[in-house]
């Protein structure tokens, strides 16, 4: 920590310095060879026409400019795919992050009992494999054969095709989403609340507080940093839906569930125009970096209020 | 009398909480509980309507037939290699690099810390289609280096390693130092014991990180023979969607790994998310 404590010889240079770099450089190098690099040549790339004779040969790669971002803009399934993902992120992640919270509430509430027990049972579809459990809710969701038209069906509700109609499949989706994700929102919001001090509530009940304005005027404003980080994080998380359309409908039907990353991974790795799709992966990179600095700056606007 | 309405208010509130957090429950678990009985159902025991709950006699023909007709014991062990070999490279890679950002100095290291964690904001999708090329290049298509390299460093990774490794105190590493200890041995004999409980966790991220992963090895494992299990199963999926019993035959496969390791060391799970949804 200080000068004196250095072992004699080691001058000026501070303890471990060329230890340090034998200590973070394996790491460095492969941070640099699996993303950083290809990063970079993610951004080169999306500015050639990489396609299938690129991959047979390079002397067939040309430099077009912007092309690929301009074809883009003109590509209607590229369109539908923007509008579908921005139809998960908005309506999905919402109302996964208020059942989150809903959840962390009722765990969090004085009365819950066995809280250890709901804790595991409603954070275990997190840890599952997104392909097993889409299988699943494939299953859950047919329209002959699955148990919830089945249980709708005995509150009178007619039998919905929900992965078969363009209108039901992305709301299936978004329903699958909700359930497999919900527990981590729910874990973080729940350690929110526990740093909450309790003697504000105290006060609150002294004033006569009612529950609902407690929730209003402390749970609320305390959990603002931790709405902040969640919001973010699943907003990111639902810009990159893939494996849910490619399980559960193959984008379908009539493109209704073709996500950005869909399009993505169609172009790139079935039609092998890696340049063109080098470009989608870009796009949805702004997106998200937008979406995460439009949230930053609402919330400093709001913190300001 | 307003005491005895006030108890009697609380435990109609207890009712209506414990029973909501029992809905929320049953909800979240029952498409897990209902996938394991129809994996035991008979073939074509689930292609009814209304849809059995429970099979009328349990059978392991799903299971036989996932692993002779589908020979998905291949796709288990390779996903039980990859788990495995990329959990013992983020350990390899990210434990030394967490720590020396947190306890060593040396040039640059704020402006490289910064850099990282500039770089968690970009997805990973964006780096595939050239690292695909460039393993291409080097002949590491269809091969489990191709579908490792990812896992070799995380930002994620060094960052939760630092974030446990700031508590270490300077004085425990400075005592170490003046009595002539290397910093490889400070390293093996100080940090390591005590970092134990953040190297669990890392450990069970990568190892879900990398079971549970799919556009990686969909995109770079191009022979079905070498495809990892959630692959193999999407392809199962596709191609025989009636095959119910079968098919929750291998999600049981698939999932019951992961549920188990997770219901096991759950601690160390959730204190990672905690860890790492906290600003560094």
């Amino acid at each position: 920590m200080t000068a004196s404590a250095r072992a004699p010889g080691s001058r000026a240079r501070p303890p471990g310095a060329r230890a340090a770099w034998w200590f973070v450089s394996p790491a460095l190098l492969a941070l640099a060879v699996s993303f950083a690099v290809p990063v970079v040549a993610a951004l080169a790339l999306s500015f050639t026409d990489f396609d299938i004779y690129g991959v047979a040969d390079r002397g067939n790669v040309r430099f077009v400019g912007w092309d690929n971002y301009r074809r883009l803009l003109e590509a209607p399934l590229f369109w539908t795919a923007l509008r579908n993902t921005l139809y998960f992120v908005l309506v999905g992640a919402p109302l996964s992050i208020a059942v989150s919270l809903g959840a962390a509430l009722l765990l969090n509430a004085r009365a819950a009992r066995a809280r250890a027990a709901f804790r595991t049972a409603l954070f275990s579809p997190v840890v599952t494999t997104v392909v097993a459990v889409a299988l699943i809710w494939r299953y859950l969701l047919h329209t002959r054969y699955g148990l919830l038209n089945d249980l709708l069906g005995r509150f009178g509700i007619d039998a919905v095709d929900w992965l078969g109609d363009p209108a039901w499949s992305m709301p299936a989706m978004i329903l699958f989403a909700i359930w497999k994700n919900f527990g981590t929102n729910m874990i973080i919001f729940v350690a929110g609340l526990q740093a909450i001090p309790a003697d504000l509530y105290e006060a609150a009940r002294v004033d006569g507080a009612s529950r609902v304005a407690q929730l209003r005027y402390i749970t609320l404003p305390s959990l603002a940093p931790t709405m902040l980080l969640v919001t973010i994080l699943t907003m990111v998380g639902y810009f990159q839906l893939f494996a849910e359309p490619y399980v559960m409908t193959r984008g379908g039907p009539a493109q209704s569930t073709t996500s950005v990353l869909y399009f993505m991974y169609e172009e790139g790795f079935k039609w092998w125009n890696l340049g063109y799709a080098s470009a989608v992966a870009f796009v949805l990179f702004a997106l998200m970096l937008a979406g995460t600095l439009a949230q930053l700056s609402l919330a400093r606007r709001w913190s300001r209020l | 009398m307003s005491a005895a309405r006030a108890r009697g208010a609380r435990r109609g509130e207890a009712w209506i909480i414990n029973g909501a957090l029992l809905g929320a429950a049953v909800v979240a678990v029952f498409p897990l509980l209902w996938m394991i009985s129809v994996s035991l159902m008979a073939p074509g025991e689930a292609s009814t309507a209304p849809p059995p709950l429970v099979p009328a006699a349990p059978t392991l023909a799903g299971y036989r037939e996932l692993f002779t007709r589908a020979d998905m014991a291949r796709n288990l062990v390779n996903s039980l290699g990859l788990a495995v070999a990329a959990t013992v490279l983020s350990l390899a890679f990210n434990v030394a690099a967490g720590y020396a950002f947190a306890k060593l100095r040396f040039a640059g290291r704020e402006l490289l810390w910064r850099l990282l964690l500039g770089m968690m904001l970009i997805p990973a999708q964006v780096a595939m289609i050239p690292l695909f090329l460039m393993l291409k290049e080097a002949g590491f298509v269809n091969s489990y280096i191709g579908v490792l390299v990812p896992s070799l460093a995380n930002v994620f990774g060094i960052f939760l390693v630092r974030q446990y490794a700031l508590a270490i105190p300077d004085e425990l590493l400075e005592a170490a130092r003046i009595d002539g200890a290397s910093e490889l041995r400070i390293f093996r004999s100080i940090v390591l014991p005590v970092l134990r409980p953040i190297l669990v966790t890392l450990a069970i991220f990568a190892f879900l990180g990398s079971w549970n992963d799919f556009l990686w090895p969909l995109i770079v494992l191009t022979d079905d023979a070498k495809q990892t299990l959630p692959v193999a199963l999407a392809a199962l999926g596709r191609e025989h969607a009636g095959d119910s019993e079968l098919m929750m035959a291998g999600a049981v496969v698939t999932i019951v790994p992961v549920l188990v390791l997770f219901l096991a060391l759950q601690r160390y799970y959730i204190q990672g998310l905690l860890a790492g949804s906290v600003k560094g």
